[in-house]
């Protein structure tokens, strides 16, 4: 960690240096109001700190809340070093403006784990820059030296007198004086912490044990219509013609019409309108995708694995090490499209005004959503306002790049003079969702004499997330989805400063992006890893088990230089007793991951009864994410991140047949319960590296983990997946 | 039709094969109780009908005719918030906190029937309940603890 004082007018590239990391260029907007602010009646003191006269202090959030934890870490660095209790804080959602944006995505977005990592500076020195403003009010006021000024609880504090006084009750000296905020501040020691690094619960937690929390589909406006829309059967399909006559005699019908998306009745309620649906007779285009099946993907992805592709990275010379070597190992991995299932399922209220609209949506990615609905309507984007109430849940569903839920609802509110509703049934949300890209990985590998891997090739071959869209070419690299091959390159690649952290002498990986289809692939949490992990790990797994070396010895081996590895997988061997052995019809199996430049390694334990029913026992996971901000926090993110990977594992498949998605509800597309969800242990390591992200690590290793301890229990490798396909049933 | 929602007695007007839950939700304004999936696999919409938890998503209102409903916003009354509430507050357990009403209303019921369950009755209590944030290790701490603050005060 950069130590303080520290210089807040850094510039990027110094930031970059001092932190060690892309993840912390950072910079703190400040727009210091000189009159008070008339919705709050308070003062902003800058960007994201607002006091009113009563002290009550409110954070303007310009990062979202799907229970990745956001509003605590940012209310505890702010609290930190503004000296109040964080939470006390207020949240109030940053406007959707350029001044708000994440300075690492340079867009209004919360997604990459990267939100505590890339608030850690602003949010702190927003906080730091508060307060020095009230000290040197108070100090003027009272004419003492700003030195022998503290804070403690809200309040400026003169020990040698005694005196003290709120900071609300500084505003009106700090207007009248013209005191603006400094230029640099120092910040913090992480010695004088009390609020950072100590564990805390969830500043909404209260919020959401009695039944107040407000989630978008809680939400109702005077005179708002609610709507249900029926969706084409294929992915891509259009609307030829419908008969709305049954429906509209239906309770509470207003309307019916066709939008890009399908057709959507408008209703006095949402049970009237999804009911009034099923009245609806409609004739389909099926489009271009009618004939599209997974299978096919399969069979079409496989052959083009066979193809040389995009040369990602040619370390070595792994073609010839192959070619020459006396045993190749080859496996080819396939896994699934899967759907997020958000538990929340999608939803949008939209009114538009002539020029104007104003969306209320759980979001994760709100400037993209005005860009689009500007391009859609022709107004300025300026004038579309968007409203952003809790998340149940994202995953990377809602960073849709085409906001698709968003701007459906926006196309359904056109000539409404009401708001209107859109929620999707769960049945759309499985049926006619964006996914997680389908993807085959071929894998070649040999050993050197000693049995450590010498060469390895690899072919992913997938639809790429970002091609084609507003990020090509930030994420791509000569028409390379950096993202579909993140976890598969040992140098760093892109935007992305960091390698898979082991080190192969000769290491050749290439990618195919896979011919456009009408599915929209989506970012599912931790991303590329959700196959590349599978794919590389297992892999991994098999060389280690050809060159008869143990699995967490091999990757200790393969990652001398990588220290940070390094010390989670020595620590895992630790924690997890990997050395003691287990009895008959149990297993061990392991998987390390660098996720967006923090480590995290588990090792899981399996016991797998004769007819491939399994139970896990145990995890143990290690992780070195920097600094952590909130160990409470962290804890409950790998856990959940470790379900979430998890189901996807064990039972997540969207399989396509004819164009139509066959899973429609939890019934079949089944995701983790209780009974199923195993022990937990979490190990985060201390550090005072910047801190960096834990919202997605933990999903990216946990398949091949599991993956790697069916084979050692039962000497069975699944190579396709979701494991319930292959026979094996989590219990 | 009148139901009893909370200890209130209500009029209700929407048609009879109205789910209860869009009732709750849409007429009556307590949004508390969610939609997750619409046919009793996720247990996001459950409530207390005549003390017994029932996923409203697959209840027509007109079978709650005359009998008491329960719902998340009905649990704490003035004195505060339930032993449950509490423990689940304490052990931290929501993420993005959609399907904790659920939750709560169903291990309320589960404490009720059996005041000292083991992680085995809490794992089988609560298998219908999704969790998409993965909090189910935190659910079972929390009824344990949830179960000691219920031992204690009956003590007292």
């Amino acid at each position: 960690m950069s130590h303080s004082p520290m210089n807040v007018g850094l510039s990027r590239r110094q930031f970059v240096q001092a932190g060690g990391a892309l993840l912390f260029a950072a910079e703190c907007p400040i727009t210091f109001a000189t009159k008070a602010n008339a919705a709050g009646g308070g003062s902003m003191m800058n960007s994201f700190v607002r006091i009113d006269p009563n002290s009550i202090i409110t954070m303007l959030a310009n990062h979202s809340e799907f229970g990745n934890g956001a509003y605590t870490v940012m209310t505890m660095m702010l609290a930190e070093e503004l000296d109040v209790d964080y939470r006390a804080i207020q949240i109030e959602a940053a406007p959707t403006s350029p001044d708000y944006y994440s300075p690492l995505f340079r867009e209004y977005l919360t997604a990459g784990s990267v939100t505590t990592g890339s608030t850690w500076l602003p949010m702190r020195t927003a906080g730091a820059k508060a307060r020095a403003m009230l000290i040197e009010a108070a100090a003027q006021v009272w004419g003492v030296p700003q030195a022998e000024l503290s804070t403690e609880a809200g309040e400026v504090y003169h020990s040698l007198t005694g005196q003290r006084t709120p900071y609300g009750q500084l505003l009106e000296s700090i207007h009248r004086l013209k005191i603006m905020p400094p230029d640099t501040v120092s910040l913090k020691d992480p010695s004088d912490f009390k609020v950072l690094g100590k564990p805390a619960k969830r500043h909404e937690g209260a919020a959401k044990v009695d039944g107040s929390a407000q989630f978008g589909i809680d939400l109702k406006l005077p005179g708002m219509l609610h709507g249900a829309i029926a969706r084409p059967p294929v992915h891509g399909g259009r609307v030829i013609s419908f008969d709305a006559t049954a429906a509209l005699k239906m309770p509470g019908v207003v309307k019916v019409k066709a939008i890009n998306a399908g057709v959507v009745v408008l209703a006095k309620s949402y049970w009237q309108a999804q009911k009034a649906r099923g009245e609806l007779t409609i004739t389909w285009d099926r489009g271009d995708n009618d004939g599209v099946s997974s299978e096919q993907f399969y069979s079409d992805y496989r052959a083009l694995a066979e193809q040389r592709g995009m040369l990602a990275e040619d370390i070595g010379d792994a073609k010839g090490a192959l070619a020459g070597a006396d045993r190749v190992i080859e496996s080819v991995y396939e896994m699934p499209l899967l759907a997020h299932a958000t538990l929340e399922p999608l939803n949008c209220i939209a009114q538009v005004s002539e020029d104007a609209c104003t969306i209320w949506s759980g979001t994760q990615y709100q400037s993209n959503d005005q860009e689009v609905i500007s391009r859609f309507l022709g107004i300025p984007q300026e004038n579309v306002t968007v409203h952003r109430p809790l998340m149940g849940g994202s995953f990377g569903r809602r960073s849709s790049k085409k906001a698709d839920f968003t701007v459906e609802a926006v196309e359904a509110a056109m000539g409404e003079d009401v708001p209107v509703k859109i929620i999707w049934s769960r049945e759309e949300d499985i049926r006619s969702g964006h996914y997680r890209p389908l993807f085959v990985h071929k894998m070649r590998g040999s050993l050197d004499a000693s049995g450590m891997p010498e060469a390895w090739h690899q072919v992913a071959v997938g639809q790429s997330l970002m091609q084609g869209s507003k990020h090509d070419p930030a994420y791509m690299v000569r028409g390379i989805d950096i993202y579909s091959l993140d976890g598969c390159l040992q140098a760093p690649f892109g935007v992305f400063p960091y390698g898979t952290s082991y080190q192969i002498p000769n290491h050749r990986v290439e990618s195919h992006n896979a011919p456009r289809v009408g599915i929209v692939p989506q970012e599912w949490r931790s991303v590329g890893h959700t196959h590349t992990g599978i794919a590389y790990e297992c892999f991994l797994d098999e060389l280690a088990d050809a060159g008869e070396i143990d699995p967490l010895e091999l990757r200790l081996r393969l990652t001398k230089d990588h220290a940070r590895m390094n010390r989670v997988l020595r620590v895992l061997r630790e924690k997890s007793q990997w050395d003691e052995p287990l009895g008959a019809g149990r297993g061990r199996g392991i998987a390390a991951r660098i996720y967006s430049v923090s480590p995290i390694a588990q090792a899981v334990e399996v016991s797998v009864a004769d007819n491939g029913d399994f139970t896990i026992d145990r995890v143990v996971c290690v992780l070195d994410c920097g600094f952590a901000v909130n160990p409470l926090g962290i804890e409950g993110q790998v856990e959940g991140g470790i379900a979430f990977g998890l189901g996807g594992a064990a039972f997540g498949n969207i399989d396509i047949v004819n164009g139509e998605v066959q899973q429609s509800n939890f019934h079949d597309y089944p995701v983790i319960r209780m009974p199923q969800m195993p022990k937990v242990e979490v190990h985060i390591l201390p550090s005072d590296e910047p801190p960096t992200g834990v919202g997605e690590q933990a999903t990216a290793p946990i398949a091949p983990a599991v993956a790697n301890a069916l084979f050692n229990a039962t000497g069975r490798r699944v190579r396709r997946f979701p494991l319930s396909s292959q026979g094996f049933k989590l219990v | 039709m009148k139901l009893t929602v909370n200890g209130t007695e209500v009029d209700i007007a929407s048609e009879g094969d109205t789910p209860l839950l869009w009732v709750l939700r849409d007429e009556l304004d307590l949004v508390g109780t969610k939609y997750g999936c619409g046919m009793a696999q996720c247990g996001a919409c459950t409530v207390h009908l005549a003390d017994q938890p029932i996923r409203s998503c697959v209840t027509p209102v007109s079978a709650a005719a005359g009998k008491a409903v329960e719902t998340i916003e009905g649990q704490a009354d003035g004195t505060g918030l339930t032993a449950v509430q509490r423990a689940w507050l304490e052990t931290d357990v929501a993420q993005c906190g959609y399907c904790q009403s659920g939750q709560i209303m169903v291990a309320t019921a589960l404490l009720r029937e059996n005041p000292a369950p083991t992680d085995e009755q809490i794992d089988t209590a609560m298998a219908g309940n999704v969790c998409r944030c993965g909090t189910y290790p935190r659910i079972r701490k929390a009824v344990h603890l949830a179960a000691k603050l219920i031992a204690s005060e009956a003590v007292v």
